[in-house]
């Protein structure tokens, strides 16, 4: 990587940036075997509540920690607010793309976007067509996805607007924090994020079908075997809702109920952490288990609120990504806060072109792929790996991008060897209602390894507790 | 709340429950083969309770003959046998997690932290039996103690209760069964009664300190019967598990349930007014079937008015 990345704590010339002062300070005081020390004592009280995830294709009970650093990321008040205003920019801009798609499509018609490119995506859902969902929302919880680059400025990199997970960790790693460095929380006054599930259900409320007054909100889980079922769990209970599975629900008169031991009660909003695939096997995968049999008759006669909605996924594909800004403009006609990654899409011959002859310093990804999976990072790839990757996008340009080998962040980060800076990215977690809001900071993943521009927990990632400064 | 809740709840308690009433079993035979007696008496005796509890044929699929050593470490720890207590405290935490949500964090985490260290337990081989068994006893009264001193009194604490009771009933019911011929009627008169047999019997239900307290006498077949069948302040006596079980299903009675409700309390109204003459007349062998029969059909019962076997309407 020719540029040096951008040091969240210290500044190029190795001073500490003044929002980090008070806490380098302190960190400078600290004795590594207490740090040490303190780390096992998270593992443990982690391991003891239970705040694993399942690796799939693994045997029963292979529940894994996702390793959690004790060097807290910060961001001052002045960034906080560009970055909040920025996302509630961009997530206002994609709920009115999804809404438009579904109705008039009328950025298609205006050429802003070809129009294959968003109706022949295997995302875009037909069924969606014409149907009116409360408040015009698709995305209620959107997670985008934040980096910052070598000058220092953030910028997105994907949007996550289907079943973004993580704020559970969010909310965890403050948890654990606090409960292992409470000192520094008298010494800093760093922005609560505990009232999450109070905003969260708040939030599900607000969109429930018209004539509700009370409406009863419940999450939808693939079950205990869910790689985020730990999620499901935990904001279910948070929220003091009912943490259902498709098999207790079912449609009668086009509306949904829940077998409860009182008998059948009545479903008004659904917070579904399964993809839109398995939610009604009459009508996407009719093998699919997890789902409730009907439930898109009742969602298009108005009966039931699904968070999020059927269809997202057309705003969230990596090669509708590119047009985001042009969203922002179009619909809201303003300019974007937070740009984009520079990214060439490889269905056009002349940035195709380009990419075939830079495959070694870029990064490609595959436009459906997810969890870091389906992606060719140039700089670290051997030979070979971009020699299979030329000749797939040779032989299916329109399934990939490519975007420059980002040289993320970094934070110091508390490593076996000691303290050494790891890259970082950011997921602050937008909910849209009535009203759209963020809860102060995020989930910030750390790529452990060293060099590693992978933050997925499913490929040696780590979280960190995200501080954002309140003066 | 869900019907697949209440499930879960209902199972959750009842393996927990399961896990200690083996550990009491194997504890109280354990203690007997530590003291001097003939290794058939044992032997015949943990036959004759792997009978009742339905483990016999999976032991001797394993195991060529009846040695104390190799039931102790199957009923303990035995990762393939679905009914060990290793398994049924992986099956209770399995159980829990599926509905973690709906348990207070202090239960969840209690559970959890049970099969944590019984997986460890398992893996290293070096707990001793008599150990082992006295931790599960610590446990499932840990677990007993939390779910009492957290958890709301609604509908989850409810059926987790009547999972208990009803495991509980089942035990002591089983336990009486592998010891009938010793209750029998002129087991009194003449013979002494081994006294192993009898604290194997009273140490498995806890009651050994308790006859002593309730009777201030030397033990005799017909008041241990008694002890465990009647006696409405012993913990886990069948009428005792009956009474619990009928007031909890009451506490949650639903529009179908009416049937099941009746069934109980006939249950609780029969042992309530009974004589131990009556039983004993009836022979205890033919009572400790009908009662187990009726305790099976409860179960089913209770499935498919509150569990989800339930129709749509």
């Amino acid at each position: 990587m020719a540029t040096t990345p951008y040091n969240e704590m210290y500044s190029r010339e190795g001073a500490g940036r003044a929002h980090y002062l008070r806490y380098s300070k302190w960190l400078g005081e600290q004795q590594a075997d207490r740090l040490t020390q303190k780390r096992a004592e998270a593992d443990a009280l982690f391991h003891r509540v239970g705040i694993t995830f399942a690796v799939y294709g693994q045997e029963e009970g292979s529940e894994r920690l996702i390793p959690f650093d004790i060097v807290p990321r910060v961001l001052p008040r002045e960034e906080w607010i560009q970055l909040e205003t920025g996302l509630k920019q961009r997530v206002r801009a994609l709920n009115s793309f999804i809404h438009d798609i579904y109705h008039d499509q009328q950025i298609l018609k205006a050429g802003v976007i070809p129009a294959e490119q968003v109706l022949c995506n295997s995302q875009y859902r037909p069924e969606m067509q014409g149907v009116d969902v409360p408040g015009g929302i698709y995305a209620h919880i959107a997670g985008i996805d934040i980096v910052r680059d070598d000058a220092g400025e953030f910028k997105v990199l994907e949007d996550n607007l289907r079943v973004p997970s993580g704020v559970s960790y969010m909310l965890e790693n403050r948890k654990m924090m606090m409960r292992l460095f409470p000192e520094l929380f008298s010494a800093h006054r760093v922005a609560p994020v505990d009232h999450y599930p109070d905003v969260l259900l708040d939030n599900l409320r607000s969109v429930a079908p018209t004539g509700v007054a009370d409406p009863t909100v419940v999450l939808l889980t693939a079950g205990a075997h869910n790689s985020a079922y730990f999620e499901h769990a935990f904001l279910a209970q948070q929220m003091g809702i009912e943490l259902v599975e498709g098999q207790d629900l079912f449609v009668r008169d086009e509306a949904v109920f829940m077998r409860t031991t009182q008998g059948p009660q009545r479903v008004d909003v659904i917070y579904r952490r399964i993809d839109d695939d398995f939610m009604d096997p009459l009508v996407f995968r009719p093998d699919s288990m997890l789902g409730v049999p009907g439930l898109l008759t009742a969602y298009r006669a108005g009966h039931i609120t699904i968070a999020n909605a059927i269809g997202t996924g057309v705003a969230d594909d990596k090669s509708i990504y590119p047009y985001v800004p042009e969203m922002i403009r179009f619909y809201l006609g303003q300019s974007p806060i937070i740009g984009n990654v520079h990214t060439w899409m490889l269905r056009n011959p002349e940035d195709r072109e380009y990419v075939l002859a830079h495959l070694s310093d870029l990064v490609v990804k595959e436009v459906h792929g997810a969890g870091g999976y389906g992606m060719l990072i140039g700089p670290a790839a051997p030979q070979a790996e971009i020699e299979k990757f030329r000749q797939q996008i040779i032989a299916t340009p329109e399934r990939y991008i490519a975007q420059p080998t980002l040289a993320l962040s970094t934070c110091p980060t508390f490593v076996e060897a000691g303290l050494a800076p790891r890259h970082i990215d950011l997921r602050p977690f937008v909910l849209s209602g009535a009203d759209v809001t963020i809860v102060p900071g995020g989930l910030t993943r750390v790529a452990l390894r060293e060099g590693s521009l992978v933050v997925n927990s499913s490929q040696g990632g780590g979280t960190k507790d995200t501080w954002v400064l309140e003066t | 709340m869900l019907s697949r809740t209440a499930d879960h709840l209902y199972w959750m308690s009842r393996y927990i429950e399961r896990a200690e009433s083996l550990a009491r079993m194997v504890d109280a035979h354990y203690r007997m083969s530590l003291l001097p007696h003939s290794p058939d008496e044992l032997a015949e005796s943990l036959q004759a309770t792997m009978k009742a509890l339905h483990m016999l044929e999976a032991y001797t699929a394993r195991h060529a003959s009846i040695e104390p050593g190799a039931v102790f470490e199957f009923v303990c720890l035995d990762r393939e046998y679905s009914g060990s207590i290793f398994s049924c405290l992986r099956a209770a935490r399995e159980n829990a997690r599926a509905v973690r949500g709906s348990l207070t964090s202090e239960l969840w985490e209690t559970l959890n932290s049970t099969w944590l260290d019984a997986r460890g337990a398992a893996a290293r081989r070096s707990v001793g039996i008599g150990e082992f068994v006295e931790w599960v006893k610590d446990r499932s009264h840990l677990t007993r103690g939390v779910t009492i001193g957290t958890m709301m009194r609604d509908e989850a604490f409810h059926f987790t209760r009547i999972g208990t009771f009803l495991e509980r009933a089942d035990s002591t019911a089983r336990i009486l069964t592998a010891h009938q011929s010793d209750l029998m009627p002129g087991a009194d008169a003449g013979v002494v009664p081994d006294p192993y047999q009898w604290s194997v019997l009273l140490r498995a239900l806890s009651a050994f300190e308790v006859y002593r307290r309730v009777y201030r006498d030397v033990i005799t077949p017909s008041r241990v019967a008694e002890l465990l069948i009647l006696r409405d302040d012993m913990p886990r006596s069948l009428l005792r598990c009956c009474k619990e079980v009928y007031g909890n299903i009451k506490s949650v009675a639903n529009q179908q349930s009416a049937e099941t409700l009746r069934r109980a309390g006939e249950m609780h109204a029969h042992l309530h007014f009974a004589r131990m003459e009556e039983l004993l007349g009836l022979g205890l062998p033919r009572f400790l079937q009908q009662f187990l029969g009726r305790l099976s059909d409860l179960g089913s019962r209770i499935a498919s008015d509150f569990l989800g076997s339930q129709a749509e309407t």
